[in-house]
């Protein structure tokens, strides 16, 4: 066995020598006994007083869902069901309504928007996911429920929320207000990306756009 | 006043105030816990969270008793029982107050059975009881981790046992009695510089040591180390039956704290406000007081000590135990024997203990030394390192 080290970027650490006055153990619980000590005179503790103190959250804090209204206080979803796609945990559940013809800016509205808060994970991928912005995290953390079915969530719960919060400083509308969003402002669809050769002989050659590669769309959509 | 109405009324005392004692050990162990750990503490219940003890100990009376369907019962239910029972037998000669002064009232005496000529082989038969407690706590569970537990604290006491008792033997050695009320009125007549530290200070280091391995409390707390397994032998017990065992483990500290105030320190005995001869009005108060904050100091130093050193290796643990304070004690012990035996003053043994504990330091210094020289992959030092970054290279030309 060899214990030179060959390479050269190999520094050989020793154990340092054991004097006398460690092997006895005493300097080194003393110098213990003094931070110990010096702890308990001088206090200063970092726990938070939670009730008393509530936590700064930060600005990116995922809690309770809402969702949002438009300026016309309705709500903004025009349940397109892409939250309740996107959700990992399935807890959104929509079901959809044709919206009224004094409504022009939209094909939908949701009759009902179940979701499950215990169901949820926080992971915010409905809010990345709306068009519309009409569902977003909020700062609430401390949800409590007396049932189960207390804690399913429903439109007006959701939109409760957005009452209690759309003044908090912390939970900005984060909403482009009289836009409904981003897919509101396409005047056409995005352009088809750049195409790459295609052999005749390949099973996708027969596809309606062959060799298509495909673009991430517009900006600002995923 | 009958002699037995005295001793009933002690013991009342005694066992009605030991539980709240320990109860409020706990809080204030916690509280330091805490203080150490830059955290608050409990500080809910009451104010400064002062009533917590009584929360904490009206929830373990109602809780439910689980006892689960493996675990030998009888054993299961009597083993803490042995533990507090133990504990609580070993305070019974512990004087815990001016005993014998001459300004109690006779009504109290501050002990429960006096004049105990054996006193101390009393206390350690007694408390080296208390491990059956745990083994058989242990062993009862049917449970891995509790046996474990039981195992390690069989080997671990005693071990632990011999160092403990040899290094009073010292003291017993010097007071020529075994009677604790003797070894703490001889303090007292003496003055502070009769005091057993000056005479023995190795002796009181390796017993509080040896004391705190007994009563299972970190750094030598590997019968219940929690990280390793689980809770120890007490994994399977709840509410009463696992408040029991704490019981007894705090009072085995209250004994243990007790015991190095009085074979060590002097007893009730301090210079200028406790003297032998001073009879001031409630001269005993003071006295007891006394005697009550030096056990006091010596249970906050147990859960200061808890927070600053680490556990030991179950191997480090025997080896301190077997290497180190029972040659150790055994040296002291023969040293007391040279004095007595041939006259010198007691004085010598000051300087004494001193000069056994460096040359121990030495000796295991260069034993660790020797013993890491020994080892495959040892490479020796450079007498001068020049150039840091090449003494490797060099080092293979050894």
């Amino acid at each position: 066995m060899s214990q030179t080290p060959k390479k050269k970027n190999v520094r050989w650490v020793e154990e340092p020598e054991i004097g006398f006055w460690e092997s006895t153990f005493v300097p080194a619980i003393m110098q213990g006994l003094k931070t110990t000590l010096k702890h308990v005179v001088d206090r200063k503790p970092v726990t938070q007083q939670y009730p008393e103190v509530k936590p700064e959250l930060p600005l990116h804090y995922r809690g309770v869902h809402r969702l949002n209204r438009d300026e016309k206080d309705r709500v903004k979803c025009v349940a397109c069901m892409m939250c309740a796609t996107a959700c990992p945990a399935n807890c959104i559940t929509i079901e959809a309504q044709a919206a009224p013809p004094e409504w022009p800016d939209r094909d939908k509205f949701p009759k009902s928007f179940v979701l499950d808060e215990l169901r949820c994970i926080y992971c915010g991928m409905c809010e990345e996911a709306c068009p519309v912005d009409a569902i977003e995290l909020t700062h609430i953390y401390d949800l409590t429920g007396e049932s189960r079915a207390d804690l399913l969530y429903d439109r007006e719960k959701l939109l409760g929320v957005y009452d209690r919060t759309k003044n908090d400083p912390r939970d900005p509308v984060r909403t482009r207000r009289g836009i409904l969003g981003p897919a509101a402002e396409f005047q056409q669809l995005p352009a088809l990306g750049p195409a790459t050769v295609v052999p005749q002989s390949d099973r996708s050659a027969k596809s309606e756009t062959a060799g298509v590669i495909r673009t991430t769309g517009v900006e600002g959509q995923r | 006043m009958p002699e037995l109405l005295i001793t009933l009324i002690t013991i009342a005392v005694v066992v009605g105030a030991i539980p709240g004692v320990c109860n409020y050990l706990i809080l204030l162990e916690r509280k330091l816990s805490a203080w150490m750990q830059d955290r608050v503490g409990p500080n809910r219940v009451g104010p400064m969270g002062l009533f917590q003890p009584l929360a904490d100990g009206l929830k373990l009376l109602l809780k439910e008793e689980v006892i689960p369907s493996h675990v030998d019962r009888v054993l299961f239910l009597i083993a803490p029982g042995i533990s507090v029972f133990t504990a609580l037998l070993a305070f019974a000669v512990v004087p815990f107050g001016p005993v014998g002064d001459a300004s109690v009232p006779s009504i109290i005496r501050f002990i429960i059975a006096p004049n105990i000529d054996m006193g101390i082989v009393f206390i350690f038969a007694v408390g080296s009881l208390a491990v059956y407690g745990v083994v058989l706590g242990g062993w009862a569970s049917n449970n891995k981790y509790s046996a474990l537990g039981a195992l390690r604290a069989s080997a671990q006491v005693v071990s632990y046992e011999i160092p403990l008792g040899m290094s009073v033997l010292g003291i017993a050695l010097l007071s020529g009695t075994l009677n604790l009320e003797q070894i703490m009125k001889q303090q007292v007549d003496g003055g502070i510089l009769a005091w057993n530290i000056w005479f023995q200070p190795l002796a009181a280091l390796m017993f509080f040591t040896a004391s705190l391995a007994e009563a299972n409390r970190l750094p030598f707390d590997l019968a219940e180390c929690e990280q390793e397994l689980v809770g120890g032998w007490h994994t399977e017990y709840s509410a009463l039956k696992w408040a029991l065992f704490f019981l007894g483990e705090y009072t085995h500290m209250i004994t243990i704290s007790f015991l190095t105030s009085i074979l060590f320190l002097g007893g009730w005995h301090f210079p200028g406000i406790a003297e032998a001869d001073s009879v001031y009005m409630g001269a005993w108060l003071v006295k007891l007081l006394v005697l009550i904050s030096k056990a006091f100091f010596f249970i906050c130093v147990m859960i200061m000590l808890r927070w600053t050193i680490p556990r030991f290796r179950f191997d480090q643990l025997m080896e301190l135990a077997w290497r180190v304070m029972i040659p150790l004690s055994l040296a002291n012990l023969l040293m007391v024997m040279f004095c007595a035996h041939f006259g010198a003053s007691r004085w010598w043994l000051l300087p004494g203990s001193l000069m056994l504990f460096a040359a121990w330091g030495m000796i295991s210094a260069s034993l660790r030394d020797t013993e890491r020289r020994a080892k495959p992959g040892y490479v020796r030092k450079k007498a001068v390192v020049a150039h840091d970054s090449h003494s490797t290279s060099h080092s293979s030309a050894h």
